[in-house]
């Protein structure tokens, strides 16, 4: 699609703005609807709308790929963290009231923080996802002998 | 008036979810399919439930449709229609969905302020929300305070998926010799 000028033009433009929107959505969800999970959805959206443009391959020269990998990980981890890191300071696992002076702000860090871990998470796998799809694609393109097995199993069904 | 958008809305949805399965057209079933959840969408906001009117916008109509449409590009563009009628199935699908409709008149009255859902944890957390967490975005603060241990699992869920994705997928998955054959024996 890399030689829609159109599609290039407002890709460039609307990018950013998904991206802004993105953090909107995650650090605001406190006051407003959405969160970590709607967040990562609108990260994940915007590097896909970019690898439809410009090619997987500079997709993943913006977001290497062990990187994916190790962000889908630390998200969950910095969630659990967040957890241990209540029992550590003499409360539940989950329990937000020790992490901070007062308990509102305890709360309000500690919901701050465990979205940022959902968020990372989901961005993460949305991109894990596209990643996957569009070298499944590359692979069958090249390799005829999957066609055909397909084909074949096709055949079988019927 | 917020009946007539309601009412416009469910038709909607009910024409988007019959073209759905009528069109043997994958390509047209997706887009469809990112009409149907953005129609959702609309209903939910409607609701007034910003932060699932949100996912659903987010996640129906935007991931979906674009996950949908990667794995078209991994199969035919076209259905095969399925041969024949099948008077069972129709048969299973009336008196399951007359049952349904049968039980939903033991429904409580919708919105009434006694109905279970409303007398149980809810009138805490309405009432006691801001004064515990100072967050002023109650779903926010049931999700992740509240309920957090539900949604570190929604987490690893995802983290799960993302996991079994690249297993199905990554290059070297089920493009072995031995699995080839494997896999064509099982279809014999």
């Amino acid at each position: 699609m890399s030689d829609h000028a159109i599609l290039r033009v407002v890709a460039r433009l609307v990018i950013p703005l998904f991206m802004l929107f993105g953090l909107y959505v995650q650090f605001h969800g406190e006051y407003s609807p959405g969160g970590g999970f709607q967040a990562g959805v609108l990260f994940g959206a915007a590097w896909i709308l970019f690898v439809l443009i410009y090619g997987l391959d500079t997709g993943l020269r913006v977001i290497p790929e062990a990187l994916i990998y190790n962000l889908a990980c630390l998200g969950v981890l910095l969630y659990c963290l967040i957890g241990v890191l209540g029992v550590a300071l003499g409360g539940h696992f989950l329990n937000f009231d020790v992490l901070w002076t007062t308990p509102k702000a305890a709360q309000q860090a500690g919901i701050i923080l465990v979205e940022l871990g959902v968020g990372v998470t989901v961005a993460a796998v949305v991109m894990l996802f596209f990643t996957c799809f569009v070298r499944r694609r590359a692979l069958n393109k090249t390799g005829a002998d999957t066609d055909q097995w397909r084909e074949d199993n096709h055949d079988h069904d019927s | 008036m917020i009946y007539l958008i309601d009412i416009t809305l469910l038709v909607f949805l009910i024409v988007v979810a019959y073209a759905v399965v009528r069109v043997t057209d994958l390509f047209e079933a997706a887009m469809l399919f990112a009409i149907y959840s953005l129609l959702s969408a609309g209903l939910f906001a409607m609701l007034d439930a910003g932060d699932v009117a949100l996912t659903e916008a987010a996640v129906g109509a935007g991931i979906g449709t674009i996950l949908m449409l990667a794995a078209l590009a991994l199969t035919h563009r076209y259905e095969r229609p399925a041969p024949g009628r099948n008077p069972t199935a129709l048969a299973i699908v009336i008196v399951t969905g007359l049952g349904l409709g049968y039980a939903s008149l033991d429904l409580p009255e919708f919105g009434a302020a006694d109905n279970p859902v409303h007398t149980h944890v809810a009138p805490y957390y309405i009432q006691q929300t801001y004064d515990d967490t100072g967050v002023s975005n109650l779903v926010a603060a049931i999700l992740a305070s509240y309920r957090s241990i539900d949604t570190l699992g929604e987490a690893v869920v995802i983290l799960t998926a993302g996991i079994i994705v690249f297993a199905l997928l990554a290059p070297g998955a089920g493009r072995g010799k031995r699995t080839s054959t494997t896999r064509s024996e099982e279809a014999e």
